[in-house]
């Protein structure tokens, strides 16, 4: 359950950034390759806002579809899994997008 | 007046009814609440309560971007370890994988077949009990255990904990036994000079393929228990094409901890030190 390391470094990177001030919302990015749940973090997430100024803030998560590109023939294509082959035959994709994990900014009073 | 609290909010019965209190910022501070009824709980009051503010100014909302990696502080903390341990010529080997994949007994073996050439020291990391730094104490290396609670990986401030309490010696071998787990560990960069993973031939061939995250990370694949092969209906060939569906260019090693197959091979990678991990993208 590393959702919940995830959310605590939610919870703490964002007490950090905005010291003072309510926060109402959060928007974090999570890619589809990035190994991590979304459902999972928004579980957790409320138990590590409590007794923090996050708490009660609204989670917003934005799911990053993953790419890739094969090395044999240099096509780009929709990667959603991190094993996904390539229809040249090639089973092995570079990924270029979807491992994000970020912050993407906060709503505070 | 709110006579919960002293504020001016107004407050719904039923956050009332479980002694939640909550005040919204659009509160008209008109008051006829459900709160002046007798309750026959007393309302301590030990509890948190955010109040929104009541200025006019102040209940605006404004956002704030902030762009940051929701793992960028372990990332600091994990190229800090990388720097202390390069500094001291150390080799950290992160050694990763399900329970009962043979981690500890290799570790045992390893530990008593090298140490007259190298200093060897460990970092323990289970989430409960001391038992396997027992093991490894008594196959005669240092170790420092990490009992992780509830937690199912070890990170990089962890490490660093551990690095300062064992102190290991310049130009020393330390392994790192994460916590028994395919998924979490996966995740967190710890600073280590290379990540090995363990599988072994009592787990199914299509392990590589339901953890690919493990599998990606790792420079190094040993496949423990090859002894007990005679026995089960398990496929080298089939395991190995499954991880080069996932990693192309890790070495995969066989090996049997308790019989001492494939170890010379182990020990040679070992020494050439040639994985040196980069950190996690």
């Amino acid at each position: 359950m590393h959702e919940l390391s995830i959310s605590q470094g939610i919870v703490e990177s964002v007490c950090e950034a905005v010291p003072e001030g309510k926060v109402l919302a959060v928007r974090v990015e999570i890619g589809q390759l990035s190994g991590v749940v979304s459902d999972s973090v928004r579980f957790c997430f409320d138990a590590c806002a409590q007794g923090t100024r996050v708490e009660g803030a609204r989670l917003d998560i934005v799911d990053v579809p993953g790419r890739g590109r094969c090395g044999s023939c240099q096509r780009e294509m929709d990667m959603p899994e991190l094993v996904t082959r390539c229809p040249c035959g090639n089973p092995f994709l570079e990924i270029l997008r979807g491992r994000e994990l970020r912050i993407r900014s906060v709503e505070v009073t | 007046m709110c006579a919960t609290c002293g504020c001016s909010g107004t407050i719904g019965a039923e956050s009332a009814a479980l002694g939640v209190h909550g005040h919204g910022p659009s509160d008209d501070h008109d008051h006829d609440h459900a709160h002046e009824h007798g309750h026959d709980h007393s309302h301590g009051h030990g509890h948190e309560h955010p109040h929104a503010p009541s200025g006019p100014d102040s209940t605006a909302a404004r956002t704030v971007q902030l762009e940051q990696e929701i793992l960028g502080k372990n990332r600091l903390l994990a190229e800090r370890n990388r720097g202390w341990l390069e500094g001291r010529e150390i080799f950290a080997v992160n050694l990763m994988s399900s329970p009962g994949s043979g981690k500890t007994t290799l570790l045992e073996r390893t530990i008593r077949d090298l140490g007259k050439e190298v200093v060897v020291s460990v970092i323990e990391g289970d989430q409960e009990t001391r038992l396997d730094a027992e093991r490894i104490r008594g196959a005669g290396a240092r170790v420092v255990q990490i009992n992780t609670g509830t937690g199912c990986h070890l990170d990089a401030q962890m490490l660093g904990r551990a690095l300062h309490e064992l102190g290991p010696a310049m130009g020393s071998l330390l392994f790192v036994e994460n916590v028994g787990n395919l998924v979490c560990p996966a995740l967190f960069d710890l600073g280590e000079g290379a990540r090995v993973v363990i599988a072994s031939t009592t787990e199914g061939e299509d392990k590589p393929l339901k953890y690919p995250h493990m599998f990606r990370a790792a420079d190094l694949i040993l496949l423990n228990k090859v002894d007990l092969l005679p026995y089960l209906t398990f496929d080298v060939g089939r395991f190995t094409a499954h991880v080069r569906l996932v990693n192309p260019t890790a070495k995969v090693l066989e090996v049997s901890a308790t019989r001492g197959d494939g170890l010379p091979g182990w020990y040679r990678w070992l020494a050439s030190r040639e994985a040196s991990a980069p950190p996690r993208v």
